[in-house]
């Protein structure tokens, strides 16, 4: 079923942050660093100001009396030290870009000519930039005065990995690079800040994923109630985590609107959104993986060393990545002995943050590459390894050994349908007739559990203000239509509309009759917005709920009207009928009608509630995982060593489907930014931080022609902990996607004895492992 | 990314547009499809005082043939000249090349003029203009000077045209049956600049080549023809497995590449040779002789 809202956003009626006027609104643009790391001192604005149509100018000496500086702080990591970080940067710059002066003006042209007027003296400072030489005991510090640059440090040990790789009949292992990247989405950060004195007042569209958590973080920053601060999420333009945190220029549009009392705005421009969102990813990783005579897997030891960027993210910190990819290494197998440990490093870049699928491919990308390398020793198809080595259902409930609890997984038969899709011996003859023909082709399979819809454990032991809980209320129309508030994050992803349907499958009404509105903090109950893929696993549960209190309501008063019980009646297609015979009784809209209108006609004391809220979070289970698999394609032009993918598959078990249509959709979208991962986004970085990639020229997004068809099949194995048995789909497949394609192009690889280490894919390295280029000097 | 303020002009004549050109010489820039301008502006790389958007000046963009010449205008576009009869017939180098510049909307406003001004070193139609020995037609308010491609690509972004000058004009040797071309390239995705790329034109006299030219784009600053590699296929049926080798070796010791880490040089030599190879024996192909792909 497609959503009812796509004929708006296709006809261009979206309604986004820039797309909102404020009457009086001025328009705001930041002074950026030019440096990666510096010491500086704003020394003349007064020409700036000068400029006709310049409302102010503002630095951090007028920001800092309204907003206190900010730090990432996880109680239940204490150990884990980010520095402070303001709205804008006072005599210290730690990245390039990072902002440290903002002009309002009448238009933000007239913005950007005052910023070329604002006068700076810089004094440069050695820069950490490389993972690597960061994370050195003598590293350049990324901050003054900062004793190391390893934000964090973290080490797991389960079982005895040091016997069972002493023991190992073999051990593989592998060093993968994973370049950093950025999320893109459509629509850039904005924000428009409306400030009102009179009310001490503060109206904020933002283009945000979590309207609840952005209110209550803004309140705190900046000394107000949450009561006085409203957050309204329009239309979003994508946000894929990037809109998930709290930034500097979001925070200091709100100060400077307090500070001018009137509506600022600021829309990212591209070269901002490349150059200041989160990057994600930046892992180097060492990992091995021991397997005994038998072929099971007995131990995997992983080494992440993890980039930052110059701070750890506020609030939820950018270490969530590496520890989501600890906690997936492995994921789809049973083992026993795990050794991991994680440094994530301070850097002069930009932050690096939650981004689609969160660190699940970075450990599906290695997993997977050690599953082939496992699979090759010992001289055997990588798929009956993989078979040999899956958590068996009946093995379930497992716990990890990093603690997470494996429920409702189904390996076994997401392979087994896989191998049908993709008519596996058929495929690998055909690539063995295309090799003989001289093509250079490949195929590539990675079998992944992603860890969906976070519960409360994650960020409430650590005292983020991330809710656990969504709301939902519902609101019988006299019409016999609902109207439906949800503390979901409509974000692109159409949760809109599942929650729509959730809703009139509860009650008892067509889709159609069901309005469901979210992202305004005025209205909606509190709750945890759009990530970790958790609208239909979470606030779907809390709407089929809502949906089932109004239906008994509604069938309690029809019970009374039609002096009959409750249980003889059913509720179908907005129509109460009779139970047994199927046969209309009235319809909902006059019972509506009766309770809002006429309710002397009802028996005294009927009382029947038009209007009905449930909240509820998941206390079992801190997370739903998911699995499947995917399977790539790949053909490798001997020219140039560009990789072509052919085709790409996924079969994917996400539990309970509600819209087959846009969880396909979801998974497609997912496996385009994967596929892009693997082959060619990439945040570069020059050695002394200057950015590379600030433009779509620079920064190369996959685009529609050069993407294979993407064939997606479901294996439905119901969440058990509830009623509806959703589970996350919107990040699955992002996070097997670059596995199984870079599994592919090592399988192309493989006759000709090269292999590839490094995401995205150069086509230089696919030559140098083709033998066509001599090796890198030094490699 | 909000350009600079500038002044908008748009002249209604040639004579208009030349007069306005000669005042501001290097204060102004024209404006013409806009494609690569506009971003330079917003990015503040450029920062032209006046605009002058020659779009409203009648005749720029025709495209006709008079006798054994093919005479491009300035301003025709990117999609003008890929679609035109005329051109695939007298000069079918330039149909095969234009498939690979930028994507359908870019195409529908770039145009030929600003595409050659720009020199960017990885565009297709410098590179094809210096292979088919095309002459370009620069007019100012002293009238019309004509310079031969070869000669007008000076290096990164840099060309011969003066501040006041107008690139109103591109004179193509029609291209008689006697004469085959060949062109490919390797970009990154669909419709990016080229890392490398490789035009090819060939005579032949009695199925040998009488005449070759050939020029690279995306491998050094500006566009050239590589006489070295060039001798190597004279005087002999083309695609000859020797001559393809000797060929190959010269361009190897011919080019001085584009440095940088990301594409190393020695990545760009690799996929050039490899590239005139390929192009060679697709034009040596009896059945694909006229188009490569
Ligand atoms: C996403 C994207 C991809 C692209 N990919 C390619 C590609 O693969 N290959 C490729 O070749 N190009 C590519 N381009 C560039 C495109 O072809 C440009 O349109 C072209 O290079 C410039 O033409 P224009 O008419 O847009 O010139 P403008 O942007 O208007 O002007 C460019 C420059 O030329 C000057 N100029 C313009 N016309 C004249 C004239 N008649 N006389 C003197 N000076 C003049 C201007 O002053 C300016 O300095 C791409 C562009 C984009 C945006």
């Amino acid at each position: 079923m497609p959503r009812a809202s796509t004929r708006r956003l296709v006809a261009g009626r979206g309604r986004y942050v820039d797309d909102i006027p404020a009457k009086g609104e001025v328009y705001a643009a930041f002074l950026r660093s030019p440096h990666a790391h510096a010491a500086f001192e704003v020394v003349n604005i007064s020409a700036a100001a000068a400029i006709p149509g310049v409302v102010r100018v503002l630095t951090a000496e007028n920001i800092d009396p309204v907003c206190p500086p900010w730090k990432c702080v996880l109680r239940n990591a204490p150990d884990l030290q980010s520095p402070e970080q303001r709205p804008l940067a006072r005599r210290q710059a730690v990245f390039q870009g990072e902002p440290i002066a903002l002009v309002v003006a009448q238009s933000r042209a007239i913005a950007e000519d005052a910023l070329e007027l604002i006068e700076v003296e810089w004094s440069e400072r050695p820069a950490a930039i490389s993972l690597e030489a960061a994370a050195m005991p003598d590293a350049v510090p990324a901050h003054e005065n900062l004793k190391s640059n390893i934000c964090w440090r973290f080490e797991h040990r389960s079982g005895d990995p040091d016997k069972a790789f002493a023991d190992a009949e073999h051990v593989v292992l592998r060093r993968l690079v994973f370049a950093r990247k950025t999320g893109v989405p459509l629509e850039p950060r904005g924000i428009l800040a409306s400030y009102d004195p009179s009310t001490n007042g503060l109206i904020v569209h933002v283009s945000h994923q979590m309207p609840h958590q952005f209110q209550l973080h803004l309140a705190e920053l900046l000394g107000m109630s949450p009561l006085d601060v409203r957050v309204i999420c329009s239309d979003i333009g994508g946000a894929f985590g990037i809109k998930m945190h709290i930034y500097p220029e979001e925070v200091a549009v709100c100060a400077a609107s307090r500070i001018l009392g009137r509506p600022v705005k600021f829309i990212a421009d591209r070269v901002e959104s490349l150059s200041s969102d989160v990057h994600a990813r930046e892992h180097i990783v060492e990992a091995r993986m021991a397997v005994n005579t038998s072929g099971m897997i007995t131990a995997i030891d992983v080494d992440d060393i993890q980039g930052l960027g110059a701070y750890s993210v506020y609030p939820r910190s950018s270490t969530a990545e590496a520890m989501s990819a600890l906690r997936a290494v492995g994921g789809p197998y049973r083992f026993d002995n795990y050794h991991a440990l994680l440094r994530s490093v301070l850097q002069n870049k930009v932050m690096t943050g939650q981004y689609r699928s969160v660190g699940h491919p970075v450990a599906a990308a290695i997993t997977e590459a050690l599953v082939e390398d496992a699979a090759a020793v010992r001289g055997e198809d990588s798929i009956v390894f993989r078979q040999r080595n899956f958590l068996p259902t009946e093995a379930m409930p497992w716990v990890s050994p990093m603690g997470a609890r494996m429920i409702d997984l189904s390996h076994h038969a997401c392979l087994e349908r896989m191998l049908t899709l993709v008519d596996y011996p058929r495929l690998r003859q055909e690539i063995d007739t295309w090799r003989q023909e001289g093509r250079i082709v490949g195929l590539g399979l990675a079998s992944f559990v992603e860890f969906t819809a976070t519960g409360a454990e994650a960020y409430g032991r650590a005292h983020v203000p991330v809710s656990s809980l969504d709301g939902v209320m519902l609101t019988m129309e006299p019409t016999g239509e609902v109207r439906a508030q949800c503390s979901a994050s409509e974000i692109g992803q159409g949760i809109q509309q599942g929650l729509a349907q959730i809703i009139a499958d509860a009650v008892g009404v067509r889709a159609d009759k069901v309005r469901v509105a979210l992202g305004d903090t005025a209205a909606s109950p509190h709750g945890g917005g759009a990530w970790s893929s958790r609208g239909a696993a979470i606030t779907g549960e809390v709407a089929w709920t809502a949906g089932r209190k109004l239906r008994n309501e509604l069938l309690n008063v029809a019970a009374a009207m039609l002096q009959t019980t409750a249980t003889s009646l059913d509720l179908r297609d907005g129509r109460i009928l009779a139970a047994d015979t199927g046969a209309e009784r009235i319809a909902i809209g006059d019972v509506a009608r009766t309770v809002i209108f006429h309710p002397y006609d009802l028996p005294a004391g009927t009382n029947a509630q038009m209007s009905v809220s449930h909240t509820w979070g998941r206390d079992a289970d801190p997370f739903l995982p998911t699995n499947g698999v995917q399977a790539s394609l790949v053909e490798i032009d001997p020219i140039s060593g560009l990789v072509r993918p052919l085709r790409h598959w996924v079969v994917e078990d996400c539990g309970r489907i509600i819209n087959p249509l846009l969880v396909d959709e979801q998974i497609r979208g997912g496996v385009v930014q994967g596929i892009g991962e693997a082959l060619y986004e990439i945040c570069r970085y020059t050695e002394d931080g200057q950015y590379g990639s600030g433009t779509l020229a620079d920064y190369l997004l996959p685009m529609a022609a050069d993407m294979p068809d993407i064939v997606v099949a479901h294996v439905e194995t119901p969440y058990s902990g509830s009623q509806l048995g959703a589970k996350g789909a919107g990040e699955a497949g992002t996070c097997g996607a670059p596995a199984a394609v870079l599994n592919a192009v090592n399988d192309a690889l493989r006759p000709f004895g090269g292999r590839i280490d490094a995401m995205p894919i150069s086509p230089v390295d696919v030559l140098r492992a083709l033998g066509k280029l001599p090796a890198k000097a030094g490699a | 990314m909000k350009p600079p303020r500038f002044d908008y002009l748009r002249p209604q004549t040639l004579a208009e547009a030349l007069e306005l050109l000669d005042r501001h010489g290097g204060d102004a820039a024209i404006l013409a499809g806009g494609q690569s301008l506009m971003p330079m502006l917003n990015l503040r790389v450029a920062q032209p005082a006046v605009l002058i958007d020659i779009n409203a000046v009648p005749e720029l963009d025709r495209i006709g043939r008079s006798g054994d010449r093919l005479s491009l205008g300035g301003r025709a576009r990117h999609n003008d000249v890929f679609r035109s009869a005329e051109v695939a017939q007298a000069a079918p180098l330039l149909t095969v090349a234009l498939e690979h510049v930028a994507h359908e909307a870019i195409r529908n406003r770039g145009t030929l003029g600003g595409s050659l001004a720009l020199a960017d070193p990885a565009a297709e139609l410098p590179a094809c203009m210096v292979c088919l020995d095309a002459e370009i037609v620069a007019a100012s308010v002293k009238g019309e000077r004509r310079i031969p491609a070869g000669a007008f690509f000076q290096g990164l972004y840099t060309t011969t045209l003066e501040p006041n000058e107008i690139l109103a004009r591109v004179d193509v040797p029609a291209a008689g049956t006697d004469w085959r071309f060949g062109f490919d390239e390797v970009a990154r995705r669909r419709g990016d600049f080229a890392m490398a790329g490789v035009a090819v034109a060939v005579r032949e006299e009695s199925k040998a080549v009488a005449e070759c030219r050939i020029s690279l784009l995306g491998v050094e600053m500006s566009p050239r023809r590589m006489e070295a590699v060039e001798m190597c296929l004279l005087d002999a049926p083309l695609g000859t497995a020797a001559n393809i080798v000797a060929a190959q070796s010269a361009l190897r010791d011919t080019l001085e590449p584009i440095e940088g880490s990301e594409i190393p040089p020695e990545y760009r030599i690799q996929i050039a040779r490899e590239l005139l190879a390929r192009v060679i024996r697709a034009m040596a192909a009896p059945v694909s002789g006229k188009r490569t792909h």
